[in-house]
């Protein structure tokens, strides 16, 4: 009996002193695993806006933090995840109203603790939920919208913009434009009526007074978001006596826009600009007219520059999903790694460690940095705001290779088609765009 | 006189478009007194069967000719399994039941067919522009005319001069009008009012999904295209009269030129244009132009 009991309390004790061994090593082991960053990216994965943008987005997300993860992405990107700590991404649906984005948007911070945000392809999200971000003192990249009163409305410690805003696009569609049509005297517009249709066509017509003052604006035309029939705008342009038309469609909108006009010859008698057309030409291919202007929001896609970190980017992308990536994955690709620079810059060098939200917006303003393609700066908005050059062309169609080619490429350099710091986009274009420096 | 001509032409196309789709949604709540929202859902799944059989069929070079027949058979057939299946497994179940009833359910089942399109289609956009391109163009000057819009034109006119000879000159049309006056009344003279429902609620289908397919060629079909379509269906529907298929043709005439006419001379107002003339009709004639107010029956 009483060897019975000494066997039970001996036993007992070596249990509590296993159980002590295995808690410390726990505890130890916890305290030596680098932390987890936890990113909340959001785009749209449904909707009319999946295709063209959202889809490329992630996509480029997913490629980009794995190949972080993996610490397989070229140098100076080469480091695991951010700063050593692995990247854990949740993706959210961008589909839905304006509310539901900021409700959304609370819950990726106060509900699963997100560390912080890349997202946004609507210039309305992105309205919504900058002074959300603000108030959470979340450190938030906004990829994809356009629209530039971001920066321009009020002062911004948390919200960053590594790609640049929708003015680069019409400042380099007019110049490009006055290049490709000489004399030009009489052009229309036919733009989506919402935020980003009229601020893309406002600062297109700034920008032609300045350029080609003489040029008269014939139709201005607004069809609603997505209508997707377009029979009497065509016919409404096909009688206006335009030698240009600027569109900013994008998507559905696009496609549909172009299958209706090219069965009714509009492309052949005036010929158009399409800000984002980039966007739509591996999917159009022969359809898209030969002559249409091509802008790519920035230096994208088909008119990225030729450069080892490009052509490293394009192939893991088409490895992955058979397609080539253009300027939405540009875009998600371009605000990942201007968030690992930050972040990297910030980083106290000790993995376990990870650097505060002040620390990392602090080292991520006025940043400059290498993205494939290009040379990224944060150059407005307080250092909050990237510029970057544009380039546009003109489409051609080898029916040869069958395969769509820009051909004609102007690249404006981004102190072309920017602002200056401290001036808004509409003040600048009104201003005659002083001190713009083209070469 | 371009410009008035260019506004008639497109206004034309435009109504042609509207009550292709409209028809069906009419025939519906004028039949069974339920606003169907799903009807957006037919529309879109007429467009993708419409896409899909096009893409197959002018992938293995067949002739022109058929492409258009595929296009059509494919979009019907899609609304006439789908409404079958609603009909069959979810609206029998809120027959009689109160008309708000009826809209959620027929919404809810709008929000799951939207889903079921992302299921089976995925979330990418498809092109069907072969027939619009076959069609060839006509033009009248500086304007130049599609000859698929125009052969649409002739698609809705006969659909019209179809329904109604189908509503006057047939035995089921006049089932259908007994029941459209009076379903009670009906029910007592021996008439099977459900099988009248059934019937009347697949070949609205049909038609919602007719609309989407012959849209096909000239649109991206994407997601979205049924929120876009049936919130214009229900404003030719309101001003023409629900339950009306005359009213649902003035109706698309009406909002087609009303919107051609503001795109030409007035764009700013071209979004605003459709909902004010159903507003100011629906001020003078709650019940749109062509449905009278009945005193309720007890």
């Amino acid at each position: 009996m009483k060897d019975h009991a000494v066997c039970k309390a001996a036993g007992a004790t070596l249990a509590v002193i296993a159980a002590g061994l295995l808690s410390g090593a726990v505890a130890a082991r916890a305290q030596q695993a680098p932390p987890v960053v936890k990113l909340g990216i959001v785009s749209f994965l449904t909707g009319p806006a999946a295709s063209p943008f959202g889809i490329p987005g992630r996509n480029a997300a997913e490629v980009l933090i794995d190949a972080f993860n993996a610490g397989k992405a070229p140098a100076p990107y080469d480091k695991v995840g951010l700063g050593g700590a692995r990247i854990d991404a949740k993706y959210l649906d961008e589909a839905g109203s304006t509310a539901n984005q900021v409700t959304e948007f609370r819950n990726l911070v106060q509900r699963d603790g997100v560390d912080a945000v890349v997202g946004y392809v609507s210039s309305g999200n992105c309205l919504a939920v900058t002074p959300v971000a603000e108030e959470l003192k979340t450190l938030t990249v906004l990829y994809d919208c356009g629209t530039p009163r971001i920066f321009e409305e009020a002062p911004r410690k948390y919200v960053f913009r590594v790609t640049p805003n929708a003015t680069i696009d019409s400042v380099g569609a007019a110049r490009y434009v006055v290049h490709a049509i000489k004399n030009i005297s009489v052009f229309s517009g036919l733009n989506q009526n919402y935020a980003w249709g009229q601020d893309s066509w406002r600062d297109f017509v700034a920008a032609m007074k300045v350029l080609a003052p003489k040029a008269t604006v014939d139709r201005e035309l607004f069809p609603k978001l997505f209508v997707g029939e377009y029979g009497a705008e065509i016919s409404a342009l096909s009688t206006s006596g335009s030698q240009l038309i600027h569109s900013s469609f994008y998507d559905g909108d696009l496609e549909a826009f172009v299958f209706q006009a090219s069965a009714r010859g509009l492309f052949q008698r005036i010929p158009v600009v399409f800000t984002t057309g980039e966007a739509a030409l591996l999917r159009l291919g022969a359809k898209m007219p030969d002559g249409a202007l091509i802008g790519a929001r920035g230096l994208n896609g088909m008119l990225a520059k030729d450069t080892a970190f490009n052509r490293w980017f394009q192939q893991v992308y088409t490895t992955r999903y058979g397609v080539p990536p253009t300027y939405p994955s540009y875009h998600m690709a371009q605000s990942l790694m201007g968030l690992k620079v930050a972040w990297e810059k910030s980083s106290t060098g000790k993995s376990a460690e990870k650097p505060t939200t002040e620390q990392v917006a602090a080292a991520f303003e006025g940043l400059q940095f290498e993205a494939p393609a290009t040379t990224l700066r944060l150059g407005l908005g307080k250092g909050h705001q990237g510029v970057s050059g544009i380039a546009y062309g003109t489409y051609h169609f080898n029916k040869q290779d069958g395969k769509p080619e820009i051909v004609d490429v102007i690249n404006y350099s981004a102190e072309c088609v920017n602002p200056p710091e401290g001036s808004t986009a509409q003040a600048w274009l009104e201003g005659g765009m002083q001190g713009a420096k083209c070469d | 006189m371009l410009t008035t001509f260019a506004i008639l032409t497109d206004g034309l196309v435009y109504a042609a478009y509207l009550f292709v789709v409209a028809i069906g949604l009419t025939l519906i709540f004028g039949v069974m007194k339920i606003l169907n929202v799903a009807h957006g859902a037919f529309y879109a799944f007429g467009a993708y069967g419409a896409a899909t059989a096009v893409g197959l069929y002018f992938d293995r070079g067949l002739p022109v000719a058929g492409g258009f027949l595929v296009m059509v058979l494919a979009g019907m057939a899609l609304g006439l399994i789908i409404g079958t299946v609603l009909e069959r497994g979810v609206l029998r179940l809120v027959y009689g039941k109160d008309e708000v009833i009826t809209v959620l359910v027929t919404y809810a089942v709008f929000l799951i067919l939207e889903d079921v399109i992302i299921l089976i289609w995925g979330p990418g956009s498809y092109a069907a522009y072969e027939p619009l391109a076959a069609a060839g163009n006509l033009a009248i000057g500086p304007l130049v005319l599609s000859g698929y819009d125009i052969g649409l034109v002739i698609l809705a006119a006969v659909l019209a001069v179809a329904s109604n000879f189908a509503l006057q000159r047939t035995r089921y049309g006049r089932l259908l009008t007994v029941v459209i006056f009076d379903r009670e009344t009906a029910a007592a003279f021996g008439i099977n009012v459900t099988v009248v429902y059934s019937v009347t609620f697949v070949i609205g289908a049909i038609l919602g999904a007719l609309g989407g397919a012959v849209m096909a060629p000239k649109i991206a079909v994407t997601l979205g295209i049924g929120v876009e379509i049936i919130v214009l269906a229900f404003a030719v529907v309101a001003i023409g009269g629900m339950g009306s298929i005359e009213g649902a043709l003035v109706g698309s005439a009406i909002v087609g030129l009303c919107r051609a006419a503001a795109v030409h001379l007035a764009p700013q107002i071209e979004l605003f244009v459709i909902y004010a003339v159903m507003a100011l009709v629906l001020v003078f004639r709650p019940y749109g132009l062509f449905v009278r107010p009945r005193p309720r029956a007890i």
